[in-house]
């Protein structure tokens, strides 16, 4: 057996602003299937809260059953981490969340445990826009168990065994624009320079952020004939635009053409720079997403980049009105203000 | 950029940066893994057939290999690979079964080799298993030339030198020793097909300044001091004892006077400390055994009271550099420093001195009086005449010398049998995967955290006293397995083949020293390198680029600081990323093992 991560890294790795080395932020090896797409989000996300100077406690990964839910052990070994029932990742995630308001909450989740047997979760943690983060590693089959068509499988796509999926697919990020998710993206596995940007502004939207990524299953969906294969995806795949996420405060460099560029600035005067944006399209207008979702779907194309967003969304906690301070944090006297509080609030009520 | 061509067997040779700084390419990695197998003696043939002399090696070489070790570029400290080569010298069984067994039919053709030095020697191997009559003349009463007068017995013991000295002698070499060969003329006279000159730099440098010729009686040329020594002609010393110079000749004679009776031994070196010439490791060995390295020190004169020598003075100076780096001794101004000397030794230098070469032999010398010699073929422009080892271009080393003998031979051989100086045989090239199972290899692919192990050393009170008690004791069994582990396996080549990828990034992923990128090409090599995840700026190593993949894009991987883990090949789903194992050998007259 020769399967150990060595310790060394290359001497000169850049350190980012909170002196750490990408590697502060890896897990552990992966022991997922050679080639799988997974591993290359999870390097994603590890590159994305490097460059975001995440503080790894600061962070609680949370996933439910699959392989995309195994991903959680291999990246950000130093953050806290919940790996959940079959499906159940988002109500874990709302009870964290409730609990404590001060974290990131990372959500990993796939096309079985999201969308056969989580998509009752996954619906109403959009309706109550949730401020997390919710990546669906989407392969388009059951990888678990040996490759079986899950939700997400598109009509017409053939298995591994050359079976033909008989059924129309479940589009999660058309259903996330429907329920009214405030921040809705779709990417590729393959596509590092569009999926890290993506998922550093999805950390700093305060809502319901959802990315579906296509993510191949090397093993049991990566023939010909399959829609969620390295080459189907490469030759099909189209973006909204392009994208890079800009921190606050910092100057925006890159010159783009007249009128082919958007900024959108985020609640926290951070911006999502958009450029050569697609025709009729604008990430503000949910109407417009849900168009170009559909025409691209109509030309067989898959459409990723951000889809939507809404910057100025208000999350869960906004709505319930509950404390600024993290409820975790309050203290018995906080919570318990005593017999002359208790008697002001029931004259109140008389 | 254009994809690289790895079918230049030079290309993967450079990834093995020890072999390839190697003088004599010794094939390192694969003795390492040997001996980590315990198989030493396989391991101690492998170096001989490169570098004849394992055992001498393997406690005095000048390790360039060591600096050039990867693993120095991502650990503290490279793998102590020299004395893991003593490590199969000193655990081998019976080697000489493996070796050319005698007597052989002869050829008809007789070359004579002039100094019994590491060249000689190594020529006389390669030589005699063909045939070939060989005449070795030394002044000397033994075999081995510098590596006998001047190592001195504490860092290699006289057995070791004997026992790889006869391996070679036995061969049936006829012996001239006691035999100064003081005319090439004579020598070429005589009925001789071609005549090796591996005589060595024998001439010490003298120390011109006040006072030297009434300081005589107890000034001393270091290398013929040590040679004294080591044919006992010498056997004392004074208490007090300077030794000037600042590289490994001055380490041995300050040693070697330690144990000689001097007491209050001092090395006064001219250059800052930093950028003696001597290797770190003599020098902290010097240091060990109570010896003071001064340096800044600019020897100025001999001292000399009532006819006697009383010690020196020296000028203090610091260095100065120039805009282009070269280095300027400034003095400070101070007054001059006074050092008590009973004797001292002058270890600044040496030369090649070549009275017993007549000028009108066709043999053509420069202005330094160094003879024009072929840089690959070793011939002088005397056709039957060939230099190597420091006889050749000046004082280098052991290994050096090995090489030279070498490639000495091989034209000798050609030159006896009629065939182009230039027409030598390519390198001895394989490639073959090492995939053994899913997570197997044919090699230890882990890669270990250890730190480098240090080689043991006898007690001080115990070598000081006794000149020839050698001081260090050599890895036993254990250690120099887990300092073999150390090694990174850098000849375990990562392969890359285009057509199978499917550019899935799964091994610029796993990589732990990001040496892999998929990104679009560049014109230009200095551009690409930029474009990397970890820019290549290490321009000494190369950058492996492949043909253009499916998406417009190259793969390229900077062989930097690759640790051979083999996490990119065990992560690709296609086997576009193999281990394949790579063995580089210099092709000589002869493969130096014999077949059973």
């Amino acid at each position: 057996m020769s399967y150990v991560r060595p310790k060394f890294r290359h001497p000169e790795l850049p350190k980012n602003k909170l002196g750490y080395t990408i590697d502060y932020y890896e897990g552990t090896l992966s022991t997922l299937c050679a080639g799988c797409g997974h591993d290359s989000i999870s390097a994603a996300i590890i590159q994305g809260c490097y460059e975001m100077n995440i503080e790894p406690h600061r962070l609680a990964k949370l996933s439910g059953i699959g392989c995309s839910s195994k991903t959680p052990a291999y990246f950000l070994s130093n953050s806290h981490g919940f790996n959940s029932v079959h499906g159940r990742m988002p109500s874990v995630a709302t009870g964290a969340n409730m609990a404590n308001r001060d974290l990131i909450y990372f959500g990993v989740s796939g096309d079985g445990d999201t969308a056969s047997i989580g998509m009752g979760q996954f619906v109403h943690a959009i309706r109550r826009n949730l401020n997390m983060v919710y990546i669906v590693m989407n392969n388009g089959c059951y990888g678990l168990t040996k490759g079986q068509d899950s939700a997400t499988a598109d009509a017409g796509s053939k298995n591994k065994t050359g079976q033909v999926n008989l059924f129309e697919s479940i589009d999660l990020a058309s259903l996330a624009i429907e329920l009214g998710a405030t921040y809705v993206a779709q990417s590729f596995s393959g596509d590092k320079a569009q999926l890290v940007p993506l998922i550093k502004a999805a950390m700093k939207h305060p809502g319901f952020a959802f990315i579906n990524v296509i993510s191949p299953c090397v093993t049991f969906n990566n023939n010909v004939g399959s829609t969620k294969s390295y080459d189907h995806v490469r030759q099909h795949v189209e973006a909204t635009a392009t994208m890079d996420f800009v921190p606050e405060m910092q100057e925006i460099t890159t010159s783009y053409g007249e009128g082919s560029t958007k900024q959108v600035k985020m609640h926290d005067g951070s911006y999502i720079s958009l450029h050569k944006l697609s025709e009729d399209w604008d990430p503000l207008d949910r109407q417009s997403a849900m168009n170009a979702v559909l025409n691209a779907k109509a030309k067989n194309e898959i459409l990723t980049g951000l889809l939507y967003v809404d910057p100025q969304t208000e999350d869960l906690h906004h709505l319930l009105q509950t404390s600024d301070k993290p409820l975790n944090t309050l203290t018995k006297e906080e919570l318990c203000p005593g017999s002359e509080a208790l008697k002001d609030i029931n004259a109140g009520l008389r | 950029m254009k994809p690289t061509d790895i079918k230049d067997p030079e290309y993967f040779h450079k990834v093995v940066d020890c072999q390839y700084a190697c003088p004599a390419h010794t094939p390192v990695p694969e003795y390492i893994r040997l001996i980590a197998a315990g198989k030493y003696t396989e391991a101690y043939m492998i170096n001989w057939d490169s570098n004849v002399f394992p055992g001498v090696l393997g406690r005095t070489c000048d390790r360039p290999c060591e600096p050039a070790c990867r693993r120095g570029r991502v650990d503290e400290e490279p793998v102590a690979i020299c004395r893991l080569k003593r490590v199969a010298a000193d655990n081998k069984d019976d080697v000489k079964k493996f070796m050319p067994q005698g007597p052989f039919t002869p050829n008809g053709k007789k070359v004579a080799l002039v100094g019994a030095g590491p060249a000689s020697l190594t020529v006389a191997r390669d030589l005699a298993p063909l045939g070939y009559e060989l005449h070795l003349y030394d002044e000397q009463k033994k075999g081995g030339g510098f590596m006998r007068s001047q190592i001195p017995s504490f860092r290699l013991p006289e057995t070791v030198l004997d026992e790889e000295v006869n391996y070679i002698l036995d061969l049936g070499i006829h012996t001239h020793f006691n035999q100064y060969v003081s005319s090439l003329k004579e020598l070429l006279s005589k009925d001789y097909d071609a005549v090796f000159v591996g005589s060595g730099a024998p001439k010490g440098r003298d120390l011109d300044i006040p006072g030297r010729k009434e300081a005589s009686a107890n000034f001393h040329i270091g290398i013929n001091w040590l040679a004294n020594v080591a044919f006992e002609h010498t056997n004392k010393i004074g208490k007090n004892v300077i030794v000037l110079g600042g590289g490994n000749t001055a380490m041995d004679c300050c040693r070697t006077a330690r144990r000689l009776g001097g007491q209050n031994v001092k090395v006064i070196v001219r250059s800052p400390f930093a950028e003696m010439k001597a290797s770190p490791w003599e020098k902290e060995d010097a240091m060990h055994e109570d010896i003071p390295i001064i340096d800044n020190h600019v020897p100025k004169s001999f001292v000399i009271e009532e006819g006697k020598l009383k010690g020196m003075m020296f000028e203090k100076v610091h260095a100065v550099y120039d805009d282009a780096g070269k280095r300027k001794l400034v003095p400070t101004g101070e007054a001059e420093v006074f050092y008590p000397a009973d004797d001292v030794l002058c270890a600044i230098g040496q030369e090649n001195s070549f009275p017993w070469i007549e000028r009108d032999l066709g043999i053509e010398f420069d202005k330094w009086e160094l003879p024009t010699v072929d840089l690959v073929t070793h011939a002088s422009t005397n056709p039957k005449v060939f230099f190597g080892g420091d006889a050749a271009w000046g004082p280098k080393n052991v290994i050096t010398a090995v090489a030279h003998g070498h490639q000495a031979a091989v034209s000798i051989n050609n030159f006896c049998q009629g065939i182009d100086l230039n027409k030598r045989l390519d390198p001895m090239v394989n490639l073959v995967s090492a995939k053994m199972g899913i997570h197997e290899w044919s090699y230890d692919s882990e890669v270990v955290s250890d730190d480098r192990y240090v080689v043991p050393q006898a007690d001080k009170k115990l070598t000081l006293s006794n000149r020839k008690k050698e001081v260090e004791l050599g890895f036993n069994r254990l250690t120099g397995f887990k300092e073999a582990e150390r090694c990174l396996n850098c000849d375990v080549q990562t392969v890359f083949t285009e057509s199978k990828c499917i550019e899935c990034d799964a091994c610029m992923d796993v990589c732990p020293t990001a040496c892999i990128t998929f990104t679009e090409n560049a014109e230009e090599e200095s551009d690409l390198r930029n474009m990397l995840k970890m820019p290549a700026k290490n321009k000494t190593q190369d950058i492996y680029v492949s043909d253009t993949l499916p998406t417009k894009r190259v793969m390229v991987k900077d062989e930097n600081v690759c640790l051979h883990c083999g996490l990119c090949a065990e992560r690709c789903p296609t086997s576009a990323w193999d281990m394949q194992k790579f063995f580089y050998n210099v092709t000589k007259t002869h493969t130096g093992c014999h077949k059973n």
